[in-house]
């Protein structure tokens, strides 16, 4: 029997903003967890985001804003994966997000929005709970 | 800095004070088993004069205003002159910015600061595909000289001084501002302020970048010698450490990246052949002050100190004034907790003490809630009110460094003098800045300590009251929100300067820069002619990509 697939996470930067600490340690954190793990870098388009996590096959996107376009990105992500058929993979997001806005992101799909102060812990918790390699 | 007689002494008593230490610990031991800094330097418990043996007075300490400048860059500091109360703010459009300006000043503030909406930051305008979303969001809007008319409006720019947060198009907002004030009547000789401008620290931390590094230098190098030359009370880079410590550096290396940066200015400025003494008066420094309270005090002393050698010693600057770091401080906004907010405003506090105590020049004090978003008028208010309480109030404004001589931050003061050189050392040895930022030298380094120090956190190592310790539902606090008007009037805008302007004389402008750029003239007067006849930001950031090239970050974690 083959061994299991890790889990494949993209941790991504989507927009102008260059607060990259956050994304930084979130890969790390993945990364010290076991999962395989691609960082797309800064000043990312959603459409290089969408078509670099088709491309890597990943299970699982994680978004990371501090700039307030947030709610511009995060649901153009959700609306391309849609467009190519990719929507079995898994949004979700962190970053400076007023709380008001989290309902609408999961509205559209973001399964989970991290704000400040949530731990490496508990972030890696959810991805394992959430996210399952697929076939 | 003590007769050795004396230190004997002291030896001796410190002896019976440990002897009467261990019979109390043995009944009541330390509350942990290792006190250190939020840079997790240890810290004793006591500091004596022994600790300050090798210290010497005049040559490490002396006097205000005296190289080399550890208790101040300022003879008389605070009982002169308060330090300058300089609000960071752009929120929206330049419309809503400028009322900010109003508000602010009427209420006491001294100074402008002005932060730049995420497209202006990178060289887009906010008609780009690459503004989508963030028009007006993260700061104000800026594309072309319009706009910056709209946001000094009323603003009398021969008496008041801005500051200006941005980097790769540095040079076309300076260009901008001088236009403005001409119009006002105000010559770019009486203009004051200054461009952030630092490159290096933004391929370090910040990440706004446009060109690759080597370009990017030169741009810089053309602002120095364009102002030192016609804008002599303009500082030509705020040469930052904040960014630094914000992706979460520690002090030391903030401060050792920091002036080893300056170092690479210098000697750039320099390659171009001019004079240090006549371009190093006007470079100035920006630090962040952290929650530590004394580690952020020794740093900014240290930081003087060091600068003071570094332009004599090694640049051999002969004008005091090219000795002096100069420096802004923000107080830290990585140490806010989105977490009952309403506890920011006593961080701000502390952390706004700290930097006064450490002797700054001008100060930005964070709102409770920019850990949630652009800090509301009454949030921005309140943080405006904590600076002018520590000036008006606490009274330590009275007397000049009155922690030189604490046995404890004089030896910190050393401790992180001694640390930071041993970096910059090492920079040096790497060939400098620019080739240690290619190597991903200071990145590793800052992505290191930042992830160490989360897991700090994360394993309640180290306390954040409200996250890891006393934490408790709160209620949401109400939060600043752009009006989605704002950024279709932005879009209309720009399409009416596009339509109003002389298009030819835009286009000619555009291709004498672009020949200037090819060659090697200084490009600042060809930006000046171009911002005049509204050319946008973005038409003249797309020549120096077009010329220069563009830089990617490499994402490394």
């Amino acid at each position: 029997m083959s061994p299991e697939r890790k889990i494949r996470i993209m941790v991504a930067k989507p927009g102008l903003n260059g607060h990259d600490r956050g994304a930084k340690i979130i890969a790390r954190g993945f990364r010290d967890a076991g999962f395989e793990v691609i960082y797309t870098g800064l000043h990312q388009t959603p459409e290089q985001i969408v078509a670099a996590a088709i491309e890597e096959d990943v299970d699982g996107i994680g978004l990371s804003s501090l700039a307030g376009a947030h709610d511009y990105l995060f649901p153009r992500v959700v609306e391309l994966l849609k467009e190519k058929g990719a929507d079995d993979i898994v949004v979700f997001g962190g970053g400076i997000i007023p709380e008001e806005d989290i309902s609408k992101l999961r509205e559209v799909g973001i399964r989970e929005v991290f704000t400040p102060g949530t731990s490496i812990g508990d972030t890696v918790n959810w991805v394992r709970r959430n996210i399952k390699p697929r076939k | 800095m003590f007769r050795e007689d004396h230190l004997k002494t002291i030896g001796d008593e410190e002896k019976r004070w440990v002897d009467d230490l261990r019979k109390v610990l043995s009944e009541v031991p330390e509350r942990l088993p290792r006190f250190s800094t939020i840079s997790d330097m240890e810290v004793k418990g006591l500091y004596t004069p022994k600790d300050l043996e090798h210290l010497d007075y005049s040559r490490d300490v002396g006097f205000p205003g005296i190289y080399p400048f550890t208790r101040g860059v300022q003879p008389s500091m605070y009982r002169g002159r308060i330090w300058t109360m300089r609000m960071f703010s752009g929120l929206g459009g330049p419309e809503e910015t400028n009322k900010r300006f109003h508000y602010l000043l009427e209420h006491g503030e001294t100074g402008l600061s002005i932060a730049f909406h995420y497209p202006t930051l990178m060289g887009y305008d906010s008609d780009s595909p690459m503004a989508r979303g963030e028009i007006g969001k993260c700061g104000v809007a800026v594309d072309s000289l319009k706009d910056m008319e709209i946001l000094l409006e009323g603003i009398p720019l021969d008496k008041v001084t801005t500051s200006m947060t941005i980097n790769p198009p540095a040079s076309i907002l300076l260009a901008m501002y001088i236009v403005v004030a001409e119009k006002q009547g105000v010559s770019k000789a009486q203009i004051g302020g200054t461009i952030q401008n630092d490159m290096l620290k933004e391929f370090i931390a910040q990440k706004t970048f446009m060109l690759p590094p080597k370009p990017s230098m030169r741009l810089i190098v053309d602002t120095i010698e364009y102002c030192t030359k016609e804008v002599p009370r303009w500082n030509t880079i705020s040469i930052s450490g904040y960014h630094i410590r914000e992706a979460g550096s520690t002090a030391v290396q903030e401060m050792a990246f920091t002036l080893a940066d300056g170092i690479a200015y210098v000697e750039a400025a320099l390659e171009r052949d001019l004079e240090v003494d006549d371009f190093a008066p006007r470079l100035s420094f920006f630090f962040d002050s952290h929650i530590d309270f004394f580690e952020e005090i020794a740093k900014f002393r240290a930081a003087r100190r060091i600068w003071a050698r570094i332009m004599k010693e090694r640049f051999k600057a002969k004008n005091s004034r090219s000795w002096m770091l100069r420096f802004h401080t923000q107080t830290a906004g990585c140490s806010l907790s989105a977490q009952q907010p309403y506890n920011n405003v006593i961080r701000t506090a502390y952390e706004a003490l700290a930097a006064v105590l450490g002797g700054t020049q001008s100060l930005h004090t964070n709102s409770l809630d920019e850990v949630y978003a652009i800090p509301t008028e009454e949030a921005a208010t309140i943080a405006l009110r904590t600076q002018q309480i520590l000036a008006e109030e606490t009274g330590v404004t009275n007397n000049i460094d009155p922690l030189g001589g604490s046995y404890f931050v004089e030896t910190l003061t050393n401790r992180v003098e001694t640390e930071a050189l041993e970096y910059i050392q090492k920079i040096d040895d790497m060939g400098g800045m620019l080739a240690a930022i290619e190597k991903g030298y200071p990145q590793a380094e800052i992505a290191q300590a930042a992830y160490q120090y989360q897991k700090l956190i994360d394993d309640a190592k180290k306390v954040v009251v409200g996250l890891n310790k006393y934490a408790t539902d709160h209620a949401p606090i109400t939060t600043w929100k752009m009006d989605p008007l704002i950024e279709r009037r932005q879009l209309k805008r720009l399409r009416e300067v596009k339509e109003m302007r002389n298009t030819q004389r835009v286009k000619d402008d555009l291709k004498e820069l672009r020949g200037a750029a090819e060659g090697d003239e200084n490009l600042m007067p060809y930006i000046i002619n171009a911002v005049r006849e509204y050319a946008t930001l973005q038409e003249i950031c797309d020549v120096f990509r077009e010329v220069f090239g563009t830089y990617t970050d490499p994402g490394m974690f």
